[in-house]
């Protein structure tokens, strides 16, 4: 063995991930590890992160939710999370929402500092340029609005499927507004839902890619929904099944 | 207790610790030059604005200019001229088919001739102040304007522009300070821009090198 | 104003089944954006003049009463009086009075956003003075007898075939067979038809942009001129104006004109900016006898020193409304009160009261682009979220809601007990939707599947495959 120590990297597997589409796990864990010297560690104790408390007026859940994430992540050396809005929730919000709580708000904070999303870990963290994995398809990113605007990530997705084999990328047009979903939004106002997200389908299929990928379960749910309510061909998956080489499983809202 | 008392009363209540004062930010780069560049920032920020502009190399060329104008645009060949010794000692009686007249405006005339405090290069605006000199009406009641500023009150930046202002009027501000850019203009039909609102549908700028 | 933010559901519902309105929205989404991207592009400073603005404005709450007190007395000192109004009542009271004592039968109004939080045109109308807007959008929507639905552009819910309508119902005296085809012959018909009014107005009202402290001194921004022929004709002017609007100086008005106009409009300036301080000169050839402030507070002190404050700092823009996916959807008269889209979501409950407008903060997707174009850097977001939290302690929402939150936060704390469940869930749902992949639709879940399907889980949770595969 070699002398680098490798890093302990806490996978926060996200509920919609571990309840909808577990593939999009076991693809995060294959890309961490293949870019770096990590071992990733998938703690037990782990649940959701609080949105929907938090972005309901449930402040006092959203805590405990967050009290105990904190807990169980905040020994490793970086926190990687397969969604934006759950990776803004822990490294924007969590400070925020705990900063009253003195035996909380630095232990919040430091776990801030090393909570990545997936993408975004690949890329800054880890500077990770191997992916090799083919992907013979035109496919569109929809950026979801916790990574461009609580993240600030975009280019990181775009970098990685430039390296992808065989893979074709058009730019969705109008790309920066909502699809729509908003987590608990899209239940309590679903006809202005469906309105953003049929705004959203339409600038999809108007680029002409077969697939569209994002990194939030979410956004993808809502606009695979949409997608298929529609009748359309074009299939959404998680971008860490194509980076990581493991797009054989069917398409969100795809039969078997 | 009067509602004054109770809103500040309130206030004080509520207020955080005074915050020091931040400064009114950077001051932008674009309007930071002088001589020739500064002109033609003017112009070239004044056209974009929608205002036309013409160049004079001194001031004695102003009468023929603005009849030019008149002309080459159709417009009657009248001008109410501002009561301001810069406009009105010019020689208009070189432009014999030009009628003038001197004064403030009820809305009967078409055609203003006013000066200008300053220009503002950086956004291509005009600094108009009131005065016996410069009434306010003949910036916004004539279908066009023609505003006369010298090169040598181009300002760059907004802060040379209070700068002046404080030097020429000390404390207290003129009743009516107008930053004009450009002419009158609505976008409340369907968001498309239409030139003369309620204001002058033409601003014609007279940039004069010398006076 | 009589609010119906309370009925925001009903509301929304209509304005997404109304297609005159969904026309004229498109506009919205298309012009305000690029414009002021541009504009942005075309400034490198931009970004750290936004700072700028957050910092000062930010610095002025944190002194508004000597502020207020010093703007006051250069205002008396330049001949001109201020009137300090707590409640829309005392402003109501103010402004009649004034034209009471000038014996004002038609008032001539420039846009002023305050006027539509105290109602001053219905008061005035109901005292027999007759107010008359003379912003080209505000004309146009007085005439259809509708509040505005966008801080900067009121009429932007109304399409051209509507204003031409709207003009050919109210011009009885004009040719009836006249072209109104081109927008160009709307606006030139506007123009003429309040030229009258302008010229013979008894009383003047603007709202004010800023206010500044050091010099006396109210500002207006406008395009049109239309706020500067108000306050210029006529023999009395009132500046009617939230007490948030001071700043200190003509440098920090400055400032703000900076991030003002491109945020709006997206131009580098507005056609017209106008200082104003205090009444005619002697020698003055024309302007106002007389100059009077109207400070309306209106529950705006109340919100210093709490959550949110940091509101106070808005100067009007609507960018955030231009770029708010809720308010291309539904636009401004849907959101009830005064203030639409993000800015208002979050103004109306603190002015209004939360109970009486529970539904705006709710009717956001948080997805922050507000936030993102904000010239002060409103966190509106945040806000939104303190509105919720308030809701929900109060119990505004009903118990459905609460009890599936606890729900859920009682299993999420529980990982045990989750995890169990969720195996359990998935695996009946993965069972039922493994042929076609989704559900189309699915008890409980009608407001997901009315609009789309709902797709099915893959079977098995992603832990428990976890688990054994180690």
């Amino acid at each position: 063995m070699n002398g680098t120590p490798r890093k302990q990297v806490g996978l926060f597997v996200t509920c919609l991930v571990d309840l909808y589409r577990p593939v999009v796990g076991f693809a995060a864990i294959a890309l961490i590890e293949r870019s770096g010297p990590f071992t990733v560690v998938v703690p037990d104790a782990q649940t959701c992160c609080g949105q929907p408390g938090y972005n309901s007026g449930d402040k006092e859940s959203a805590l405990a939710i967050a009290r105990q994430v904190v807990q169980a992540f905040e020994g490793f050396d970086h926190v990687v999370v397969p969604s934006g809005s759950c990776a803004g929730m822990i490294k924007t919000h969590y400070p925020e929402l705990l900063a009253g709580d003195p035996a909380f708000a630095a232990r919040a904070k430091a776990l801030a500092d090393k909570t990545y999303e997936l993408t975004q870990f690949l890329r800054d963290v880890a500077q990770w340029d191997g992916v090799y994995s083919e992907f013979a398809q035109t496919v569109t990113y929809h950026d979801s609005c916790s990574s461009l605007r609580e993240l600030q990530v975009k280019k990181q997705p775009r970098e990685l499927l430039a390296k992808v084999g065989g893979l074709k990328f058009k730019e969705l047009p109008d790309s920066e507004p909502c699809c729509g979903f908003g987590g608990t939004f899209c239940v309590k106002f679903p006809d202005i839902s469906n309105r953003m997200v049929e705004d959203k389908v339409a600038n999809i299929e108007a680029t002409g890619a077969d697939v569209v990928l994002a990194a939030d379960m979410g956004c993808l749910l809502n606009i695979a929904g949409k997608l298929k309510r529609k009748g359309s061909k074009i299939e959404a998956r998680h971008v860490a099944e194509v980076l990581a080489g493991m797009a054989q499983d069917s398409a969100i809202g795809e039969g078997q | 207790m009067s509602a004054r008392d109770e809103i500040l009363n309130r206030i004080r209540a509520g207020r955080a610790g005074p915050k020091p004062y931040p400064g009114s930010g950077p001051v932008p780069q674009r309007g930071q030059v002088g001589g020739e560049e500064r002109k033609a920032l003017f112009t070239r920020m004044a056209v974009q604005a929608a205002a036309t502009v013409d160049r004079a190399s001194s001031r004695a060329d102003v009468p023929s200019l603005v009849k030019n104008y008149l002309s080459q645009h159709n417009l009657p060949a009248e001008a109410r001229l501002a009561p301001d010794p810069r406009i009105t000692e010019l020689d208009w009686a070189s432009q014999p088919l030009l009628n003038t007249s001197i004064g403030g405006t009820d809305g009967s005339h078409p055609v203003s001739v006013t000066g200008a405090f300053a220009g503002i290069a950086e956004t291509g605006t005009l600094a108009l102040t009131s005065g016996a000199s410069s009434p306010t009406l003949l910036n916004f009641l004539p279908e066009t304007h023609i505003a006369v500023v010298d090169a040598k009150d181009l300002t760059g930046t907004y802060e040379e522009l209070w700068e002046r202002l404080k030097a020429q009027y000390g404390e207290v501000m003129p009743r009516t300070l107008n930053l004009v850019t450009g002419p009158s203009r609505s976008g409340d039909i369907e968001q498309t821009i239409l030139m003369g609102a309620h204001g002058p549908k033409r601003l014609h700028i007279i940039l004069v090198d010398e006076p | 104003m009589q609010s119906t933010s309370h009925l925001f559901k009903d509301n929304a519902a209509r304005a997404l089944n109304d297609a005159h309105l969904q026309q004229a929205l498109t506009h919205v989404r298309t012009k305000f954006i690029t414009k002021r991207q541009d504009a942005m592009d075309a400034l490198p400073e931009f970004d750290a003049l936004r700072d700028a603005a957050r910092d000062l404005k930010n610095h002025v709450l944190s002194r508004l009463d000597e502020y207020l007190v010093e703007f006051e007395g250069n205002v008396v000192k330049n001949g001109g009086r201020v009137h300090w109004c707590a409640t829309p009542a005392d402003a109501r009271k103010t402004i009649l009075d004034i034209c009471r004592t000038a014996g004002a039968k038609t008032v001539t109004k420039g846009k002023t956003m305050v006027g539509e939080e105290i109602g001053i045109n219905d008061h005035l109308a109901a005292n027999g003075i007759e107010p008359i807007e003379t912003d080209l959008g505000e004309y146009i929507i007085q005439l259809r007898n509708e509040p505005p639905s966008h801080i900067i552009a009121p009429s932007v819910h109304v399409t051209r075939d509507q204003v031409e309508a709207t003009f050919r119902k109210i011009h009885t005296d004009l040719d009836p067979n006249r072209n109104l085809t081109e927008p160009s012959s709307l606006l030139h018909e506007a123009r003429v038809k309040l030229r009258g009014r302008f010229l013979v107005a008894d009383v003047g009202i603007t709202g004010a942009n800023f206010l500044i402290a050091n010099t006396g001194s109210t500002t207006i921004v406008t395009n049109e001129g239309n706020g500067d022929l108000t306050q210029t004709l006529p023999r009395i002017h009132i500046v009617l104006a939230g007490i948030e609007k001071i700043v200190p100086s003509l440098q920090d008005a400055g400032l703000l004109l900076r991030v003002l106009a491109r945020s709006a409009t997206g131009q580098e300036m507005s056609a017209y900016t106008t200082f104003s301080t205090g009444p005619r000169r002697p020698g003055d050839v024309d302007g106002p006898d007389e100059f009077h402030v109207v400070l309306v507070d209106n529950g705006r002190s109340k919100l210093l020193g709490t959550e949110f404050e940091e509101m106070l700092r808005c100067i009007r823009c609507g960018a955030c409304l231009n770029h708010c996916p809720i308010y291309h959807n539904v636009g401004g008269h849907a959101y009830g009160w005064v203030y639409a889209g993000p800015i208002g979501a979050i103004t109306t409950p603190a002015l209004i009261g939360i109970e009486h407008a529970s539904p705006l903060p709710e009717a956001s997707s948080l997805c922050g682009r507000c936030e993102q174009v904000c010239p002060v850097r409103i966190p509106i977001p945040k806000m939104l979220r303190h509105w919720r939290e308030e809701a929900f302690e109060r119990r505004l929402h009903g118990n459905r809601a609460r009890w599936a939150l606890k729900a859920w936060a009682a299993l999420a704390t529980r990982p045990a007990l989750y995890r169990l469940a969720m195996r359990v869930g998935v695996g009946v749902l993965g069972m039922l939707g493994s042929r076609r992949g989704r559900f189309s639709s699915l008890p409980l879940a009608e407001a997901w599947t009315r609009h789309r399907d709902l797709p099915a889980p893959q079977g098995r949770t992603f832990m428990a495959m976890y688990r054994g595969k180690k």
